[in-house]
């Protein structure tokens, strides 16, 4: 856990404790954008944040949403989940029956059939609870917000930003609210953007390039920019990321629609069942109550896994937005867990981005008086104290180790001394040092490097031309050191390794990612050799060098031809053909409203390797949802033994053999049933919220497991659980 | 040699049997299903019914086709019955309008159950040119339909589904006729009779006189067991000694039902070039089978106790075990032909032969229903499986999304609606109750059993139960129909989803549907689907009746 988690401070005034709790965990995810990269690879997803972990901070989850459940009960709702439906109807039969007809039977199964409705709403409920006070705090950077709208005639006139319109140019200064999606025009601005992203830290938007996108609800900190409107009021990121945490455009995803129809064909199957046992029962000459066939058919139709469906759904989006990300729709997230081939862009996901020193290459033997290690380590130090590039600065980390302290003069010492800074031009493409006691010392480009030193009479011997050879046939840049002392002819000293450093961790990644059946593929501008080189060392499986947009569009297409789903992260707006053509595409925050707008998925933290999270989250959906499907129904095994003997018992004495768990009396077994059938919803609440622990691997270990824990598990729990509360209620004084 | 030994000697050497024939057999199913030639008498075929061989159907028009071909052959047999009369070889057989659309509907559908009593209900004009002709067409109808469906599955991104009168016209040809004349010749060597002579009347020991029938009795018998038919020639069905005279005939017979079935998961296997999903469907089919003959022959073995055993309704020349694999055979390959009385089996017997049709007909299941009964099966349990592993489900890289799992759902949701709502309006109307035999639990089970065997399309019958009158032979012959047709129709809707979409190829991500693991899962899948959906009322029918 993060330091980041723990809530300190909230900004949010709720009336409800609890629900600022919920707002603090949202908040604290959002500020805690980089918690996650720190995470060490092989660390399963294993669910949200430390708070739901928390039995308390649950329970009063649960409790307070029961008068949101209590008003889902009306049928309009419950009729959008046809298993939650039928039990809603059951209730509502034997609540007839028991007024009808009234006994202490009737009546307990009567309230806990309630209680089996009410436990279903509560589920969703929490899931929903948990992203409301999130929406709140959106809501209000959305709705305190004016414009001012430049007329035709070039004047101002200050507008509500809900009647702004696309293609209205605003103008915002210092201070103000961002009022609209839209493109900087005009100017550029430090802007706060952690009313989306929950990142403190002002970033900078300016017109054209890939940083003119602003978000509406953002504030500008300094200057002023104009703002080309792009999308109309309550569509912007900041509506749709309401609507998104507040689960209410939450649309029924494919697979869920899919198991909703295989759980509405069992119920049917079920409910026949049941239907048929009242003429058998008859002909065999024992009538059944109804009462008795309600409780019945509630406890075999799937009501766990019907129950529990939509929040699992929508803790699924929850966790998606606890990592910071945005989807814009379920269905990517499905298909995020679908997806068999990973793009990945080289820069800033598979390495650091910037090219670091990693080794100095002396020449071999002292060559004209003796150049050696320590005389290349202290000409890269010098000829690299000026250059602030991230290039410039490694080899001055990577030379410093090497040095004295005292040889270490810093950049101020040697420049009062008059040593004068040769820049980094394109033309001379190196650059160096002339120091005070008539020393120059170069590094750049080999060619132009050596040409320096044969221009000036020296030779660069075979051994520089080698070295340079070798380390670009590794795929690493070369770059020449050389000095002239005095009026001597100038040398080649070595030669320092540029390379491109992968980030520690990402061949485990990989290797992780294809024991889950994924094929990773870098994406990078560099030249073939470098690129297989870095892909060699990063350990993916496949590389596209010098790629073009284009190229990017094309690889996809060719894997998609292969049916296989691709994802790939993106922020310029050249990415953003890709992007849509991706079935998982995930858009910076930081890039352009047009790759935003090409991906289904943003995420506000801008990391790219937060792609492989967001698989994880897509699959760990869709255990959850076959995991508990399986112990629904594996459950029903242990029910018919509780409920059929207990019925026919008195027809059929034999029938008790049937009775493997001994229940004491028929009520008691069918009440036990039903309370089993109840109290079960609850106790899987957590595990639907968190999700089923996931960790990458083959599916045969997969299917092994979960087979294990929810198959097996789902048939023995409720003989264990039933028995119990058999125990409880045969000692209730009834 | 005792039973015990005779009797596993026999399902040793049927095991033999069918593990030497089915690979060369499944292979040559998969050629005859793929092959570019068309044989003369194919084309001649062809010529003569106007059909262009070369051309490929969607699902719809092969529903369509299938469906055209069940009508007219339901409109042409329910006249042949009813006008048999008039026709030559009479005899004095008839039978009511309701019993002859039974029959019709009965013999179309594969089912072959029988409301009239073979030799006397049927000509022997009928039995040739009408039964005979369906017991032909029904099963290569079923052969057409599963590879129509393993096509959906094995082509990628395709729109056609092949070909219903090629693949009708093959199965006919290059399958079920040449087998059957092998399985004929086999059974007359064994003493099975063949004749057109007329009624032999003799006086019997005690002075009475009996008349007694012959017939082409081998050659339909050969196809009568070998289409997954049923429908015997005479009415005691494979218990008579004309159509099944003794031990070896009987193995004969037991071989016949099961080969063609058996075979299909290698045709599968084949035909989506993955043979080891082959092996994953027969494991499933065989353990059914296997487990349903164990329970079956243990019951009625167990049951052997008094003077007479459990030899009532029993064959003395075939025995306890030979019965009771018979019987799990038959209800395990949507047969229905029956070597003894099911009516007479032990409770738990009785249970199980009822079970294995319950199972849904995949135990290995008719002719073609069998092989896509189990698909049906394998993409439900492949729909809660792949989710578990992270995935959206998929079988042999084709996704069960919505609308596959809509077709799958619908089409396993028939037979139990079917059988569910018979039988419970049967329990309370008078006019079914009444002709029942027994009472009680055993009653229960006589009238569910002809329920589940029309719905199942199986066709056995457990005997008691008197079912030609207009209610049951209507009634039957709706479940028969709708028990038949609609899975077909939702099959090849299935067929047709699926072969629209790509193939996706396998990563280590997906799940892998040949493994051990999975197949376990897919008997498990189909036991425990089968037993909730039943319990309540085999717990009031065979289990209240074996307790108490």
């Amino acid at each position: 856990m993060t330091p980041s988690h723990t809530p300190t401070s909230t900004t949010v005034t709720n009336p409800s404790a609890d629900s600022a709790e919920v707002t603090l965990r949202g908040a604290a995810g959002a500020m805690a954008p980089r918690a996650d990269h720190g995470r060490r690879p092989g660390t399963a997803v294993t669910g949200p944040s430390p708070e739901a972990g928390s039995g308390r901070a649950l329970a009063r989850q649960l409790v307070t949403s029961v008068p949101e459940a209590v008003r889902k009960l009306d049928p309009r709702h419950v009729w959008r989940s046809p298993v939650v439906f039928v039990v809603w109807v059951g209730s509502l039969v034997t609540t007839v029956v028991a007024v009808a007809d009234p006994s202490w039977f009737a009546w307990a199964v009567t309230l806990w059939l309630w209680a089996t409705v009410l436990f279903a709403n509560v589920a969703e409920a929490v899931a929903e609870g948990r992203g409301k006070a999130q929406a709140a705090t959106l809501r209000a950077a959305r709705t305190t917000t004016t414009a001012r709208r430049r007329c035709a005639d070039g004047s101002f006139e200050t507008v509500a930003a809900a009647d702004l319109a696309v293609g209205d140019v605003v103008v915002v200064r210092a201070g103000e609210v961002v009022p609209g999606d839209g493109d900087v025009v005009e100017g550029m601005a430090t802007v706060d953007e952690s009313a989306i992203t929950g990142e403190s830290a002002p970033v900078i938007r300016e017109s054209g390039g890939d940083r003119c996108a602003v978000t509406g609800g953002t504030t500008v900190l300094s200057d002023g920019i104009t703002v080309r409107i792009t999308s109309k009021p309550g569509e912007t990121f900041i509506d749709r990321m309401i609507a998104l945490v507040e689960g209410a455009a939450r649309q029924r995803t494919p697979n869920e629609v899919a198991l909703t129809i295989l759980l509405t064909t069992l119920t049917i199957i079920f409910v026949l069942a049941v239907m048929a046992i009242q003429p058998l029962a008859v002909y065999s000459g024992r009538e059944q109550s109804v009462v008795v066939l309600v409780a019945l058919l509630v406890c075999l139709i799937p009501t766990t896994i019907g129950a529990l469906l939509s929040a699992i759904g929508i803790a699924g989006m929850d966790r998606l937005v606890q990592h910071n990300v945005l989807a814009m729709s379920g269905r990517a997230v499905e298909a995020a867990g679908d997806v068999s081939t990973l793009l990945l862009d080289k820069t800033g996901t598979i390495t650091f981005g910037n090219r670091r020193a990693t080794e100095l290459v002396p020449l071999d033997g002292p060559v004209d008086g003796g150049h050696d290690r320590s005389e290349l380590t202290r000409a890269a130090y010098l000829s690299s104290l000026a250059d602030e590039t991230p290039e410039g600065r490694s080899i001055v980390e990577l030379a410093g180790e090497g040095l004295a302290d005292n040889a270490c003069d810093d950049l101020a010492t040697l420049r009062r001394r008059g040593a004068a800074f040769v820049e980094f031009t394109a033309q001379t493409r190196m650059s160096g040092v002339d120091l005070d006691d008539g020393t120059a010392v170069r590094k750049g480009a080999a060619d132009a490097v050596c040409r320096w030193v044969t221009d000036a009479g020296g030779v660069v011997q075979p051994g520089a031309l080698e070295a340079v050879e070798s380390i670009a046939t590794a795929g690493g840049t070369p770059l020449v050191v050389a000095s002239r002392r005095g009026d001597e002819t100038p040398a080649v000293l070595g030669v320092v390794h540029l390379k491109d450093v992968v980030k520690p961790g990402m061949s485990e990644r990989f290797a992780q990612l294809r024991a889950m059946g994924i094929r990773t593929v870098m994406i990078t501008g560099d030249n073939p050799l470098t690129a297989r080189s870095i892909a060699a060392e990063a350990g993916v499986d496949d590389y596209l060098a010098e790629a073009t947009p284009e190229d990017k569009i094309a690889l996809i297409r060719k894997e998609q031809e292969g049916g296989r789903l691709v994802a790939m992260t993106g922020d310029g707006t050249n990415d953003a053909p890709a992007l849509a053509q991706a079935d998982v595409g995930v858009a910076m925050n930081t890039g352009t409203s047009a790759a935003k707008e090409a991906a289904n998925m943003v995420d506000l933290d801008s990391d790219p390797t937060k792609l492989i999270d967001v698989v994880s989250i897509g699959k760990q959906l869709l255990i959850t949802r076959g995991a508990l499907t399986t112990f629904s129904i594996a459950n029903d095994i242990a029910k018919y033994f509780a409920i059929i003997p207990a019925m026919f018992v008195v027809l059929f004495p034999g029938l008790d053999a049937l009775n493997v768990m001994r229940l004491s009396t028929p009520q008691s077994a069918m009440l036990s049933a039903v309370i089993f059938n109840a109290l079960i919803i609850v106790a899987l609440i957590p595990l639907s919220l968190r999700g089923v622990r996931y960790r990458p691997s083959g599916s045969t270990a997969l299917l092994r497991r979960n087979l294990l824990v929810y198959g097996l598990g789902g048939v023995v729990a409720p003989f264990v659980g039933i028995k119990l509360i058999d125990l409880v209620v045969s000692h209730l004084p009834l | 040699m005792s039973d015990t030994v005779s009797g596993l000697l026999t399902i040793g050497v049927l095991v033999a049997a069918l593990a030497a024939s089915h690979l060369p057999l499944g292979a040559w199913l998969a050629r005859v299903f793929t092959d570019e030639h068309h044989w003369r008498v194919e084309r001649l075929v062809y010529r003569l019914c106007r059909v262009d061989p070369s051309s490929e159907q969607r699902w719809t028009t092969y529903a369509v086709a299938v469906l055209g071909v069940s009508v007219v052959g339901i409109a042409l047999l329910s006249g042949l019955v009813v006008a048999q009369g008039a026709l030559p070889l009479a005899r004095g057989a008839a039978m009511g309008w309701d019993t002859a659309l039974n029959t019709a509907v009965s013999f179309v559908t594969n089912t072959n159950w029988q409301s009239y009593a073979g030799e006397s209900g049927a000509s022997p004009l009928v039995q040739t040119v009408g039964l005979t002709v369906q017991n032909f067409v029904s099963p290569a109808v079923g052969l057409a339909v599963a590879v129509a469906l393993v096509r959906g599955l094995a082509r990628s991104g395709g729109a056609t589904v092949g070909n219903f009168w090629v693949d009708l016209v093959r199965g006919c040809v290059r399958v079920l006729l040449p087998l059957a004349l092998v399985g004929a010749v086999v059974l007359l060597l064994g003493g099975v009779v063949q004749n057109l002579g007329a009624p032999t009347t003799v006086t019997t020991v005690s002075g009475g006189s009996q008349v007694i029938q012959g017939g082409l009795v081998a050659s339909q018998e050969a196809i009568k067991l070998l289409g997954t038919n049923g429908g015997g020639y005479f009415n005691a069905n494979s218990a008579h000694p004309f159509e099944n005279p003794n031990a070896v005939t009987n193995l004969v017979q037991v071989f016949l039902m099961l080969v063609i079935p058996f075979s299909l998961p290698r045709t599968y296997g084949l035909l989506v070039g993955d043979r080891r999903q082959g092996w994953a469907v027969l494991g499933f089919m065989a353990t059914l089978w296997g487990l349903m003959v164990a329970a079956v022959t243990w019951a009625e073995v167990s049951a052997s106790v008094g003077p007479l055993g459990a030899m009532e309704g029993k064959e003395v020349r075939f025995g306890v075990w030979s019965s009771a694999l018979f019987g799990a055979s038959t209800t395990g390959t949507s047969t229905g032909a029956v070597n003894s009385l099911h009516e007479s089996y032990s409770a738990l017997g009785g249970g199980g032969v009822l079970f294995s049709m319950l199972l849904g007909e995949v135990s290995p299941g008719g002719v073609g229903s069998g092989l896509y009964g189990a698909l049906l099966l394998a993409l439900l349990t492949v729909f809660v499986s792949g989710l578990m592993v992270g995935r959206t489900p998929e079988l042999l890289g084709k996704q069960v999304g919505r609308r596959e799992i809509t077709l799958t759902a619908l089409a396993l949701l028939v037979m139990p609606a079917l059988v569910l709502v018979f039988t419970g309006v049967g329990m309370v109307a008078p006019i079914v109750s009444s002709q029942m035999l027994a009472t009680g639990p055993h009653g229960l089970t006589e009238v569910m059993y002809a329920y589940v065997s029309a719905a199942n399309n199986n066709g056995s019958a457990f005997a008691g139960f008197s079912a030609d009158t207009p209610y049951t032979n209507l009634t039957l012959a709706l479940c028969m129909l709708l028990g038949r047709f609609v899975p077909i129709v939702l099959v090849l809707a299935l067929a047709g989803a699926l072969v629209a979409q790509r193939r996706r190829p396998a990563t280590s991500g997906s799940l892998p549907t040949h493994t051990p693991t999975f197949a376990g899962l897919f008997v498990g899948v189909a036991v425990v689907v089968t037993g909730l959906t039943f319990f309540p009322a085999l717990a009031l029918g065979p289990l209240a009746e074996a307790l108490s």
